[in-house]
């Protein structure tokens, strides 16, 4: 049996309506529970990415990027394990200005943890931090003995170290198709 | 700038004409060589109807009963002809009906375009009368499907379904229309799809991997080919039988295999899988080479995958790269078209005969014959058995026609026993297992093939999932010959009922209405067989019959079905009683 752990994929799309729920089916049937996703335009002008994080075995995530390079909008996955890849996370914290003023000890925390904040008001002040999973838990765990009012965590976004030639890809294509 | 996705066919007129959306529907229909589509009217969908109307002497089309009718019809037609099937129904129910029939075409990688009417666009989102996000439904079980919303998207779109429906693997494609779209004009000039720039239907051949696959073959001394539909969807019946035909090699068939490779081939070997013949089955655990053509290892092929062909070298000719070590690993992979792949595979083998291996086979063939096919088709005494029906019908078929399976202990019996001399003439639900495909898939093969004779064999279970589409064959005198096998009981979960839960029959003994009764009020011809003495003159005047018959055949009613491998055994476990 082989070993779970986690992978990123990659998946370059058209922006294409009904996309998002095409890609979510091929986890729901296999029943694999998404860690995370975000989509964003790529670096490919009107070419979508897709990032999903997933807790699985390689073999797993071999057959999944298979079905999802199968959809025909798809221009594209790769899967990668942590380490070859550059990748982040955002986090906002939200916490009472009156704790916050008081409590000398969380902002040297905040400057040590090169967080930073984003808005003050006379209620509350939002912290933003960003950086690998543990920089945002660890800041979480801090402050939450003060009573966080809110705090939300983003999706991953990750960048390859090794290429990923979409933009080859579709040269490729533009050269041997007639495209009127 | 904007960005071309898709590459379409030049067109040499610039010339458009101002039509309705709906009329732009049935244009493009016709531009893509569409005769005949399956169908059910309904609300969302009345202006495409009305041009169906207007357009009848270019384009027919054929009212079903109900759309899982129109959605097998749509198969049937496919697979005897190679061509897009077309179903098209209207929004709400009319579009969850067709559900059924577009998941079995997925699955069973048929080539269907389905048109489905949908609410107003302003409406979208207000659970409006017979509202159904039919886009969202249809996801998991479409190769693709996508909403219209503005008379002009329509050509771009039907072109790109077509496109997509009939290349690669095929499959079915949804397009759903809004009311406000079929009514809206727009400027229409139709250009054929060539490519979609995110979509490869068939990957580059890997010349290596053929030559390592010929190597392999030459070096073989047992080798087993395992073909599938793939074959047939590549149009590679012939080179697949002149591959076989210079190595030697036995070659055995998936249920959508069937009909490939004429059943009297010397080296067609059977059937594998659960049911399959007892040879095949078996030396898929003894071959030193398995060569599987355009097939998919489904779990009803392989039994347990923890003991299957674990001693043999796996060859996985294959279109579509999501399945190559999907199932089963593939030692050596060889993507791509077959009628690519197996042309050049042809060059680089060596001729053999593989006669002693060969005989292995007959042997095992022999102790089948003897434990079941001699009892199956020999019996003096006793209920008629299934087998007997599908004797007699290749008695005066010859092997020439089009049997349509439904699902179940006759499905598995049909296959095992029907013969064929020519390919696309076996139509049955594989992936799916649908009951009640067969009378509707029957009717869309007799139109698709209408110069060939047509017999649906069908359970009585089965038969009363679909039988209201007597209607459509009444009405558009469509001449199948229907063959109910009825045996009063669910027989295929009774036979799992008999051997694993210790003869429990819950649920699926079936009190019956007199089915001559029935097929005689939709004024078809009919016969009811109880007595063997009957069997062989009722057979014999179906098939001469030149319009519609229906034949019901009281079979044994605890008829059990082997050979058989249970779930999760080994194939070469596979049980002889």
């Amino acid at each position: 049996m082989m070993e779970k752990r986690n992978y990123t994929v990659s998946v370059y799309t058209e922006n294409n309506l009904g996309l998002l729920s095409r890609i979510a089916a091929i986890f729901l049937k296999r029943h694999i529970n998404i860690e995370s996703i975000t989509a964003s335009q790529s670096e490919v002008n009107e070419v979508m990415r897709f990032i999903i994080i997933v807790e699985v075995t390689e073999e797993q995530v071999k057959k999944i990027v298979g079905q999802i390079e199968k959809q025909i909008e798809v221009i594209k996955a790769f899967y990668h394990k942590d380490d070859e890849l550059i990748y982040q996370e955002t986090a906002l914290y939200k916490v009472r200005s009156s704790d916050f003023v008081q409590d000398f000890d969380i902002q040297s925390f905040i400057k040590k943890t090169n967080a930073r904040i984003v808005t003050v008001s006379p209620q509350f002040f939002v912290i933003e931090k960003t950086g690998e999973r543990h920089e945002t838990e660890s800041l979480y765990e801090k402050l939450k003995p003060y009573g966080l009012m809110q705090f939300v965590r983003s999706g991953t976004i990750a960048v390859s170290k090794n290429e990923m030639p979409i933009s080859e890809i579709l040269e490729k294509f533009n050269t041997s198709n007639t495209i009127e | 700038m904007e960005v071309k996705t898709a590459g379409f066919k030049k067109v040499s007129s610039k010339e458009t004409v101002k039509v309705s959306g709906a009329e732009a529907v049935i244009k493009c229909l016709i531009a893509e060589g569409v005769e005949t589509m399956y169908g059910y009217p309904g609300g969302a969908i009345m202006p495409v109807y009305d041009e169906i109307y207007k357009y009848q002497d270019r384009i027919q089309h054929v009212l079903t009963r109900h759309e899982q009718g129109a959605a097998h019809a749509a198969q049937g037609y496919a697979r005897v002809t190679g061509k897009v099937g077309v179903a098209i129904a209207t929004s709400g129910p009319g579009a969850t009906n067709l559900i059924t029939g577009i998941a079995d075409a997925h699955i069973d990688s048929t080539p269907m375009v389905c048109i489905t009417g949908q609410v107003g666009s302003h409406l979208l989102g207000s659970d409006a009368f017979q509202e159904i996000d039919i886009v969202g439904l249809s996801t998991p079980i479409t190769k693709w499907n996508y909403q219209i919303t503005k008379a002009s998207e329509i050509p771009e779109v039907f072109a790109r379904a077509f496109f997509i429906a009939r290349s690669g693997r095929p499959g079915p494609v949804l397009i759903d229309i809004t009311k406000d779209a079929q009514f809206d004009s727009l400027e229409f000039s139709y250009k054929e799809c060539t490519a979609i720039r995110s979509y490869n239907p068939v990957p580059e051949v890997n010349l290596l991997q053929v030559e390592r696959a010929a190597e392999a073959i030459n070096n073989a001394k047992k080798p087993l080919i395992v073909f599938g539909q793939g074959v047939i969807l590549g149009g590679a019946e012939k080179l697949l039988k002149e591959v076989i035909e210079k190595a030697g090699i036995p070659a055995a068939w998936t249920i959508l295999g069937l009909s490939a490779l004429e059943t009297d081939h010397p080296l067609n070997v059977g059937m594998v899988g659960m049911h399959g013949n007892y040879a095949p089955n078996f030396f898929t655990n003894e071959c030193d080479v398995l060569v599987a053509i355009g097939m998919r290892f489904d779990d009803r092929v392989t039994g347990n995958l923890q003991t299957y062909a674990k001693q043999a070298k796996i060859i996985h000719f294959e279109i579509d790269p999501a399945e190559v070590n999907k199932n089963v690993h593939a030692d050596i992979p060889v993507l791509g078209d077959v009628k690519e792949t197996l042309k050049l595979l042809l060059e680089f083998i060596q001729p053999n005969q593989h006669e002693n291996w060969h005989n292995k086979f007959q042997e095992l063939y022999a102790i089948e014959y003897e434990k079941i096919i001699k009892n199956d088709l020999t019996a003096k005494s006793g209920e008629v058995k299934m087998a007997e029906v599908l004797d007699e019908i290749n008695t005066f078929s010859h092997g020439d026609a089009i049997i349509v399976s439904d699902v179940g202990q006759h499905q598995m019996v049909s296959c095992r026993y029907a013969k064929f001399n020519s390919t696309r003439s076996n139509v049955t639900s594989g992936g799916l297992g649908t009951m009640g495909f067969a009378l509707p898939a029957a009717i869309g093969a007799k139109m698709g093939s209408p110069n060939r004779e047509v017999v649906a064999v069908i359970g009585d279970g089965g038969f009363q999932m679909t039988l209201q589409e007597l209607g459509t064959i009444f009405q558009m005198k469509i001449p199948v010959k229907i063959v109910v096998l009825n045996n009063s009981f669910l027989g295929m979960v009774r036979q799992w009922q008999q051997m694993f839960f210790e003869r429990r029959y819950a649920s699926t003994e079936m009190v019956n209405p007199d089915f001559i009764t029935i097929a005689n009020g939709y004024h078809i011809q009919t016969k009811k067989v109880k007595e063997r003495s009957q069997l062989k003159e009722a057979v014999k005047e179906m098939m001469e019959s030149k319009d519609a018959y229906f034949l019901e055949v009281v079979v044994e009613q605890e008829e059990c079905v082997f050979p058989m491998i249970p779930t999760g055994a080994s194939v070469s476990d596979i049980r002889l009683e």
